[in-house]
């Protein structure tokens, strides 16, 4: 059943920091609006990036755009978010089968029918990929390694944006003295600026924390420089380090900040990891 | 001033916004402004100078071209800066849960029409 979408609309015009950013869109991607669908996705997880059902949702708004491999990214993040999301294993289990794994596929696809039993047609998809109902007799799994590694990607302590898009030319970690600690920035014309952008990286941080405490603004968040060859958004993953998420200019300034947030995650976990 | 104060005045009657200035980028002067109380244009000036020029000097060092609009995000609100004519910037600081998108495209045409 579709919503309204010119209520929902209306709503989200007068309380964009509402969570009804998920029904509308939502409500948009059932009718096949899926740019403008992605575009209120995306701007509920600007303001929203720890929200399991706003990644979700995301994830099938680019799973319908045939865009599956920032799905999967997606779908991975709700799982590292909340293990046990039905939609993620859903949506993971479908993008291996359609990848052609059918083992991987069959181990997400029932730990979604698990979860949720009364689901007829994920049970009916089980027992497709697995050939036959007699699956239910068979134990379930291990989860599969490929899982389990893209959930850890820098066990072994050397990249701290592994298994990010941009890991090497669009991400940069420095620490309080301008050293680099990981990432790269390479500009569109290919010319290596990693060791130049990070020497005056954590004076910007510095100058941005210190307009928000003089202007009374609280506690700053990032701040995002739009440029003419490609935006970057800077913010603190902790208090001795800084980051820099760079994208090219003109794509949509919302995605930034969501992006530069999934990439302090990562360097969090990272450097908890190496200190 | 006067020149500038039409501009400014229609940033400020924009929702949550509290207020607008024309900055000196080189040296963090007020050159017009449109301010609510309790602001001080003085420090709004120099902090929004200071950060433009940091960030420029990001910019240029990362490859990122000249800098056409930053954002500060912060817990209880916004300092947005464009920069406008040679050395100078034009300054918007915002409330909390303000329509970001449609300051933002203001902002850009005004800078637009004063370089």
């Amino acid at each position: 059943m579709t919503e309204d979408i010119r209520a929902l609309s209306a709503q989200y015009a007068a309380d964009p920091s509402s969570l009804i950013f998920l029904r509308l869109a939502e409500g948009l991607r059932l009718r096949g609006q899926t740019d403008a669908a992605s575009k209120v996705a995306v701007q509920g997880l600007t303001r929203y990036p720890h929200l399991p059902d706003a990644h979700d949702l995301y994830a099938r708004i680019l799973a319908d755009q045939q865009d599956y491999a920032n799905a999967f990214d997606e779908w991975d993040t709700v799982l590292r978010l909340v293990p046990q999301h039905i939609g993620a294993h859903k949506g993971i289990g479908f993008l291996y089968y359609r990848a052609g794994d059918p083992d991987r596929a069959l181990y997400h696809l029932r730990v979604a029918a698990e979860l949720d039993p009364t689901d007829r047609g994920l049970r009916l998809a089980v027992e497709r990929v697995a050939g036959g109902g007699e699956i239910w007799d068979v134990p379930m799994p291990e989860a599969p390694l490929e899982r389990v590694a893209r959930a850890a990607p820098i066990a072994e302590g050397s990249d701290p944006f592994a298994g990010l898009d941009g890991a090497r030319d669009r991400l940069l970690l420095v620490d309080s003295g301008g050293l680099r600690l990981g990432g790269g920035l390479i500009t569109p014309s290919g010319r290596d600026v990693s060791d130049d952008a990070s020497a005056v990286l954590a004076g910007t941080t510095f100058e941005a924390g210190r307009a928000a405490r003089m202007l009374e603004l609280g506690e700053w968040t990032y701040l995002t420089i739009e440029g003419a060859e490609l935006s970057a958004c800077v913010l603190k993953p902790t208090p001795d380090t800084s980051l820099l998420a760079a994208m090219d200019a003109g794509l949509p300034a919302g995605q930034l900040a969501f992006l530069a947030e999934r990439a302090a995650k990562t360097a969090r976990a990272w450097l908890e990891r190496v200190r | 001033m006067s020149d500038y104060a039409p501009l400014l005045d229609a940033l400020t009657r924009l929702r949550g916004i509290r207020g607008a200035m024309v900055v000196t980028l080189g040296d963090g002067l007020p050159v017009a402004e449109s301010l609510m109380g309790g602001l001080k244009g003085t420090a709004l000036a120099a902090m929004a100078a200071t950060l433009a020029s940091r960030s420029a000097d990001l910019a240029a060092r990362g490859g990122l071209g000249a800098p056409r609009f930053l954002h500060l995000q912060s817990s209880d609100g916004s300092l947005l800066v464009a920069p406008a004519a040679p050395d100078l910037v034009l300054v918007a600081i915002a409330g909390r849960d303000v329509p970001l998108g449609l300051l933002r495209l203001e902002m850009l045409r005004m800078a637009e029409r004063m370089g």
